[in-house]
């Protein structure tokens, strides 16, 4: 049933779902801390913070991409001390892909998650503060339990822009089947060969089932959170 | 165990400046909204920081700000009830009641089988908060900060977002746990009918002072507080003892002042009863009248008198060791010669029970009330 693909687009798909996991899983962490942080805290550049997490959604992906070159790649500030210090490197492999995604996607996480935390009513955890739960267990028993509707509808949202993101990552990492070459990258590679349309055609219709099942699936559990924490 | 109070406090256009000590039983910070109380018990709680302060519970230090000693809310053990309850949506009721309990210190708490019952939320305990009607949230919120284990109960106006009929459905609650368990309770309320039943201690606070602090008896029947209380509020508070249901319909209640006597008191004989006695149901005479309606004429002595507003003087008496309070006219005052020292008799045109519960023993060691011998 695998040969209505080629190999190298069952690569392209698997690659996809490998970086789109990965960069959602690895970027969540930082996401609620930097939306909390956002939300709840008051700090000198703040607003620079704000400025900084938002721009990958205004700029131009190429210019991100170009951005993560110079400073990941090999030769980049960063990139340059990851090799040396832990044999890490991100350009040109898979794990660039992911960084990319995950910086691509990250506003829009950010911004799922800090309305939720927005939400959530600070006399609660006054409460739970009297009830004499320090700030960090506040945050565990009260705070995530009620952002956890946000986190999922962030979490879900930034899968479903990594797994689209082009711009960035084809800059940043390039287009190499197997290594580097995700589902938008392979599509527009099959759309450069002359009448390729037909080929393109299948990986668009998996690029759609799975972004309809992402959201779905994130429609169906943040809705039954919901229920859960409205104390109904 | 006594609660100590010193704060200095300043906010935009209001200035609060507050010391009072609460002594264990059920202690009411009274006064009009925005007069500093919630201020106050947020002060204690450590939700707000004051300029200047100390604040001592049970011998611990919560606060010293000459000392720099602030404790966070998480280790100061107060219970805080709040107006709008603030249960957590996502628990049930019974996770709610136990919320407190992962952080308490070792050791043995409050038996949560017998607050539960004592709070009738036995029914309750699986269901969630947003399932609950707001006498049951108020009961579950009272439940909670209990079971965690506090040092002192602080209730930020517990009934004033409730109708009448749910307030009447709490109150029986708070004097059971005023009875039975043993904590400092911090009641901040501007209802009086809440105080006269409730509390033990009263401090009156008013724009940001404390004005009078002391027993609650004693408090509400100095005319000096008339003001503050609210000049119809202003009255009397004592303990009498029922010792007949008679057969046309009175109950005859025993105090120190003399007999009263008032519409059958739903409570069986031998109980004891707080009564209000308003001012302004209070008349005097000269002489014992005769041919007069009323049925309860105590003889008493003038022991001061205050002008209040415009053309009301309250009476300050003594009536067999008891303070009864009377406001009349300047004219009356007068014609009739009323002096302190002067011997009258009060004719009390109605007594309300102001409190349902039954008072068997003495309500706290070191709140001394008149009457309650």
């Amino acid at each position: 049933m695998t040969d209505w693909l080629t190999p190298d687009e069952w690569r392209a798909v698997a690659l996809s779902l490998r970086v789109s996991f990965w960069a959602t899983l690895v970027s969540l962490p930082l996401g609620v801390f930097v939306a909390y942080a956002l939300a709840r805290w008051t700090f000198w550049g703040k607003q620079l913070l704000n400025g900084l997490v938002h721009l990958p959604l205004i700029l131009p992906p190429v210019v991100t991409g170009y951005l993560l070159l110079v400073t990941f790649g090999r030769r980049g500030v960063v990139g340059q001390t990851l090799d040396e210090w832990f044999g890490i490197v991100l350009a040109f492999r898979w794990t660039g892909a992911a960084l990319a995604a995950g910086v691509m996607a990250f506003p829009l996480m950010v911004r799922a998650i800090r309305l939720a935390i927005e939400a959530v009513d600070p006399k609660l955890e006054q409460a739970a503060g009297t009830l004499g739960a320090s700030k960090p267990w506040v945050f565990v028993t009260v705070t995530l339990p009620l952002i956890l509707p946000g986190i999922i509808a962030g979490a879900i949202l930034a899968f479903a822009k990594a797994m689209g993101e082009f711009g960035a990552t084809i800059t940043f990492v390039s287009n190499i089947p197997g290594q580097t070459q995700t589902l938008p990258s392979a599509i527009y590679a099959v759309l450069q060969v002359p009448g390729g349309e037909g080929n393109a055609a299948r990986l668009v219709w998996i690029a759609i089932l799975i972004a309809m099942t992402a959201l779905l699936v994130s429609e169906w559990v943040a809705r039954a959170v919901a229920r859960r924490i409205s104390g109904q | 165990m006594t609660l100590q109070v010193a704060l200095q406090h300043r906010f935009a256009g209001f200035d609060l400046d507050v010391a009072f000590q609460a002594p264990a039983g059920v202690t009411a910070l009274f006064g009009r909204s925005g007069s500093g109380k919630t201020t106050v018990i947020n002060a204690v709680a450590g939700l707000l920081r004051p300029d200047r302060g100390e604040i001592t519970a049970d011998g611990a230090v919560l606060l010293d700000t000459a000392r720099r000693v602030n404790l966070p809310p998480h280790r100061r053990r107060v219970g805080y009830v709040f107006q709008d309850t603030r249960l957590f949506p996502h628990l049930t009721v019974r996770q709610n009641l136990l919320y407190g309990r992962w952080f308490a210190p070792a050791g043995p708490g409050p038996d949560c089988d017998r607050i539960v019952e004592l709070l009738g939320i036995g029914p309750l305990l699986a269901r969630r908060p947003g399932t609950l009607s707001g006498g049951e949230k108020q009961r579950v919120a009272i439940g909670r900060a209990i079971l965690s284990n506090p040092r002192l109960l602080a209730l930020d106006e517990p009934l004033a977002a409730l109708d009448e009929n749910r307030k009447a459905e709490i109150l029986p609650y708070l004097e059971r746990l005023r009875d039975e368990v043993a904590l400092p309770i911090l009641y901040v309320s501007h209802a009086m009918a809440e105080v006269v039943r409730l509390a033990n201690t009263v401090v009156l606070i008013e724009a940001g002072r404390v004005t009078a602090s002391g027993p609650t008896a004693t408090v509400l029947s100095d005319p000096t507080n008339a003001v503050g209380l609210g000049a119809r509020e202003a009255g009397a508070l004592l303990t009498a003892q029922v010792v007949a249901h008679e057969a046309d319909g009175l109950s005859r209640l025993d105090c120190a002042a003399g007999p009263l006597f008032l519409p059958r008191v739903a409570a069986p004989v031998g109980t004891r009863l707080r009564v209000r006695i308003l001012a302004r149901d209070v008349l005097l005479a000269t002489a014992r009248p005769e041919g007069l309606s009323a049925l309860i004429v105590l003889p008493a002595t003038i022991r001061d008198l205050r002008p209040v507003d415009g053309a009301a003087v309250l009476v300050q008496l003594d009536a067999g060791g008891e303070t009864l309070l009377a406001r009349v006219t300047r004219r009356s005052v007068a014609v009739l010669g009323l002096t302190p020292g002067k011997a009258v008799f009060a004719i009390l045109k109605s007594v309300s029970v102001a409190d349902e519960s039954v008072v068997s023993q003495p309500l706290a060691a070191g709140s001394a009330r008149p009457g309650n011998h």
